[in-house]
């Protein structure tokens, strides 16, 4: 199994996650975390300060004004009550907006361009991307044009899965025999990391893939030397459904009609047994 | 023999199951485990321990002695949850890139076997624990409600942490997390005994926790002495209350979550496969019905110590004594109704995300207030830096941030991306050393004068002090920043090299926090030792505002030699202040205390029989535990004469020899706690 040396840029501890958003969603997510922090300050903040100075204040060696019954006062309650109150008011208010406004199932708001439609399966223990409108599919490698909106459809075969791509946004889980929806946009064209973060068996760590953002150009000459690629027939689907590590991506030329939504319904018609073609692989998933 | 003798006798257990394991750490851990019972067997045989073990604990349904038995068995696991998050740090700091130490389905049963002991068998012990002791003596009770219940309860707990002990030596354990979620844990993706040891220890325990629950709620209810009204009781009742009601209401959904789950891997039902209709989305609800008021289960007896700490090391009144009881109750009524917030991810609506997002946040408000309430306890106060009361200064600033990033997570915009990163991982570590954890080591500090009659050693107390909040702080600060930095939790390897000096700070925190232990293991043989310097018989070395003050150390097995009758929340207080403490009562009267059996204990034992053998298919050893189990309720419904009096001149002497104790010793002052001559009666804070 080939493991990854660090590249330069990989090294510089930027350009990691939430702390270099990359997209829209991602940075709207960055913007709601930095204010949530500020907002939140001004209650925890008094504690720094307060602890130290009553412990100064009143430690017993000073013999400092003393009320062991003193236990009430109004003043001091509507403060620590009212003040959270208000506060929580304002990030309840600050949630819900944020909240719709980056509602993974809605596309966004930006450019006039139709969103890029990409169906994802997860399966143990790599990322299928299906591409409807081109008809080309591709394993652990997501391209796609820097500046236009992805719209994804994503299910699982196998185990519960989750889907994000820090940089840009997300996430959210990929169930078998179900279909989530999340809308994600790079800004600018670059390599962002996704992942699985949900526990799926001994190579969940490895489950990983390079979204690359790069220029409408660039996007159509990949999709081009795509069509080269093998067919994804239903048989090469089950092959690449069993659980393996896909070190290298791979990609398809053609992908079987109605591939995606067979996916999803296969875990709906009686006859077919949930998990079955894993069990075959019993221990060796784990 | 033939293979379907074999089964029908041994059900899937072979001897390829035993140790030597696969791998060398898993070996050596498995000889730990063995060498462990074999010396703890070996010295009672040498010492001629039976005997005393079986009739002064074993037996015992007396609420405190059932007290330091779960203590007991929660540092037991606890030791071993440490041991296995250490592993788990030097994993991931030498993984970036590399192999690291432990193969990936090691990795995985390590996490998955800490969440369960620390959540089930550290924590839940802890707390049962705690409450035991201290809560039937602050209300001035003799016992529990229903004392035979109590021990039970004690027992099945035992018999799942037993079950977690017989899994690191025969078979494996999950790797399905502490949470369990299918379909990963269905059979399909999980074959074998690992899920199964999971899904019986935690429903022995669950089952256990529903019973003690019951009978805490009851005992509060039912068993206060003359003149305790509720808005009397100290505060670590209140919390104890809560946590009660919490535990009746939360534990039952688990039961049924792991209940379902056993059907679809034991009976090839569908509740929650991929498919046949079944939905792992409804695990997720209820999983989650339960876990989120756990997590409260988990910090609100610690709130009632940090209350009972720090306003008695304050010499000072509980501020806001009303306000707090309003808050714990706020807490307990909505933590019911924020559990989405653990999946804020699964494709629900953005409004139902959204109104989840915002009742959790509305916890943050009773609980701010709270923090707020325990510092202008401290105002005006008489503060002394005792063990337990820097513990709770390091509680008070570390659960801010803690508050801080549970807002955060609240936030579904936020949650979207620190979700199951090690940002999560680091707050609820945040909530739960701090709070719970470090909760539990003050009151263990605080209550143990009590318990055992000589105060814990102040030094060490310190020393494991410190090297608990700096390894806790170097441990889990550095996991926000990974997570936020997009590294997820229950990875055993990772690729990005940026995470390196991150992942060694956390593995140096991580053995602080095992200096932190050896410091609490040393303070205790030290304490020990000197237990003559240290001696406190009059019962009352912090100048205590509650009953449980006013009683021997050790108090007598019933307690009270009269139930006391109070009039205030502070009635020892204000005892001590008239001078009235340890004034003998006008009479003395017989008191009844349940008799010692061994039933709860047979109860456990079969307990564990009956899982151990649903987890390899045993069937006949199965239904033999369960009949067994059931076999020993009925008798102890059988069982008439269940009570022991003991005379009232035996109380008489027994007290007024405390009494005399008391009046002949001086009292010390606050600037003497510490010292030497504090032999527990506590001369008036000024
Ligand atoms: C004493 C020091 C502790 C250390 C060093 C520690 C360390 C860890 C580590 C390394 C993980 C795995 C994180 C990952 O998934 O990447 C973990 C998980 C966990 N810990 Fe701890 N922990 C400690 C104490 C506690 C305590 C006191 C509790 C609860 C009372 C606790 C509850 C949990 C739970 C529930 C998990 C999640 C397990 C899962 O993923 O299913 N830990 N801890
Ligand atoms: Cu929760």
């Amino acid at each position: 199994m080939s493991i990854e040396t660090c590249t330069n840029a990989d090294c510089s501890g930027s350009g990691h996650g939430l702390l270099s958003p990359a997209g829209l969603i991602a940075q709207i997510q960055q913007d709601h975390l930095i204010q949530t922090v500020l907002i939140v300050s001004v209650v925890i903040v008094p504690v720094f300060i307060a602890l130290p100075l009553l412990l100064w204040r009143y430690r017993l060696a000073r013999q400092n004004v003393y009320s062991p019954e003193w236990r009430f006062a109004w003043a001091p309650e509507f403060v620590i009550w009212g003040v959270p109150v208000v506060i929580v008011g304002f990030l309840g208010f600050s949630l819900w907006h944020t909240l719709h406004r980056i509602d993974p199932y809605r596309p966004l708001g930006t450019g006039t361009e139709p969103p890029l439609h990409v169906q994802v399966v997860g399966l143990d223990w790599k990322f299928l991307f299906i591409y409807p409108g081109e008809g080309i599919a591709s394993v652990n490698e997501l391209v796609v044009p820097a500046g236009r909106q992805i719209a994804f459809d994503i299910t699982a075969d196998g185990p519960m899965m989750s889907f994000i791509v820090p940089r840009l946004g997300g996430q959210i889980y990929a169930m078998a025999g179900m279909r989530t929806k999340l809308h994600l946009i790079a800004d600018a064209p670059g390599s962002y990391r996704g992942l699985n973060t949900q526990y799926n068996g001994q190579n969940f760590a490895r489950q990983k893939f390079e979204l690359k953002a790069v220029g409408p150009d660039e996007y159509r000459q990949w999709v081009r030397s795509s069509r080269n690629g093998p067919a994804l027939d239903m048989a090469r689907y089950a092959a690449l459904a069993k659980p393996s590590v896909i070190d290298r991506p791979l990609r398809f030329g053609r992908v079987e009609d109605g591939l995606f939504g067979s996916i999803v319904a296969a875990y709906h018609t009686a006859d077919r047994q949930p998990g079955d073609r894993l069990s075959s692989a019993g221990d060796t998933h784990r | 023999m033939s293979e379907e003798l074999l089964y029908w006798l041994a059900g899937d257990l072979r001897w390829s199951d035993f140790p030597p394991k696969a791998d060398m750490i898993a070996t050596i851990a498995a000889l730990i485990v063995v060498a462990g019972a074999i010396g703890v067997v070996a010295t009672l045989t040498i010492a001629r321990r039976w005997r005393w073990l079986f009739d002064n604990w074993l037996s015992s349904l007396d609420h405190k002695k059932i007290g330091i038995m779960y203590m007991v068995l929660a540092f037991v696991m606890l030791l071993r949850a440490v041991i296995e998050a250490v592993l788990m740090r030097i994993q991931q700091a030498l993984s970036v890139n590399a192999q690291g130490v432990v193969s990936a389905d090691h990795f995985a049963q390590l996490f998955s076997t800490h969440g369960t002991i620390m959540i089930f068998f550290v924590a839940m012990p802890f707390i049962s624990g705690l409450i035991n002791y201290v809560m039937p003596l602050q209300i001035g009770a003799r016992d529990l409600t229903f004392p035979f219940m109590n021990a039970v309860g004690l027992w099945l707990s035992a018999a799942g942490a037993a079950i977690l002990m017989a899994s690191l030596v025969i078979g494996e354990f999950s790797t399905g997390g502490w949470s369990g979620y299918p379909p990963f844990t269905e059979l399909a993706y999980s074959p074998g005994e690992g899920v199964d040891y999971w899904i019986w220890a935690v429903t022995l325990s669950s089952i256990g926790t529903t019973l003690t629950g019951i009978n805490f709620a009851t005992t509060i209810y039912k068993e206060r002495c003359e003149g305790m009204h509720l808005f009397r009781m100290p505060l670590f009742c209140w919390t104890s209350l809560c946590t009660a009601i919490l535990m009746i209401f939360a534990m039952p959904p688990l039961t049924v979550a792991t209940a379902l789950l056993a059907l679809d891997r034991y009976a090839g039902f569908h509740f929650f496969t991929n498919g046949a209709g079944g939905n792992m989305m409804n695990y997720a609800n209820l999983f989650w019905l339960f876990g989120h008021p756990e997590v409260y289960i988990l910090i609100l007896p610690a709130f009632g110590v940090w209350s009972e700490v720090i306003s008695t090391f304050s010499g000072k009144r509980l501020y806001g004594y009303a306000s707090m009881v309003f808050a714990v109750m706020c807490i307990a009524v909505l933590s019911f109704t924020v559990w989405l917030h653990h999946f804020f991810t699964m494709g629900q609506s953005t409004n139902v995300n959204a109104v989840f997002g915002i009742a959790t946040m509305l916890i943050g408000i009773p609980t701010g207030v709270k923090v707020y309430d325990w510092l202008l306890t401290m105002y005006r106060g008489r503060i002394r830096l005792t063990a337990p009361m820097l513990f709770a200064m390091t509680f008070l600033l570390c659960f801010v941030i803690g508050g801080l990033t549970g807002i955060i997570l609240a936030n579904p915009p936020v949650d979207f991306q620190v979700h199951n990163s090690l940002f999560l991982v680091a707050h609820f570590h945040n909530m739960l050393i701090p709070g719970t954890l470090f909760g539990m080591i003050a009151g263990y500090m605080f209550w143990f004068p009590k318990a055992f009659g000589f105060r814990l050693d102040e030094r060490w107390g310190r020393i494991a002090w410190a090297c608990w909040s700096g390894g806790f702080l170097a441990a889990f600060m550095p996991l926000y920043w990974l997570g936020l930095m997009g590294m997820m939790r229950r990875t055993a390897i990772s690729f990005e090299a940026a995470y390196q000096p991150w992942l060694n700070a956390a593995w140096a925190g991580a053995a602080l926090i095992v200096c932190g232990i050896v410091a609490l293991g040393i303070q205790l043989v030290v304490s020990v030792r000197r237990r003559s310097d240290l001696a406190v018989p009059v019962g009352d070395p912090w100048d205590g505002h509650s009953l449980e003050w006013w009683t021997p150390a050790p108090p007598p097995e019933y307690n009270f030699a009269r139930r006391p009758r109070i009039e205030d929340t502070e009635a020892f207080t204000n005892a001590k202040r008239d001078g009235r403490a340890y004034h003998a009562p006008p009479s003395y009267e017989d008191i009844e205390v349940p008799r010692n059996t061994l039933i709860p204990a047979g109860i456990g034992a079969a307990g564990f029989v009956c899982a151990f053998a649903l987890s390899w298919h045993i069937w006949w050893a199965a239904l033999l535990g369960l009949a067994a189990m059931w076999a020993g309720v009925v008798l102890r419904s059988l069982q008439g004469d269940t009570e022991r009096v003991i005379p009232a001149a035996e109380v008489q002497r027994q007290n007024e020899a405390w009494l005399d104790c008391a009046r002949q010793t001086a009292p010390v002052t606050r600037f003497a706690e510490v010292e030497r001559i504090n032999r527990g009666r506590a001369m008036e804070t000024t």
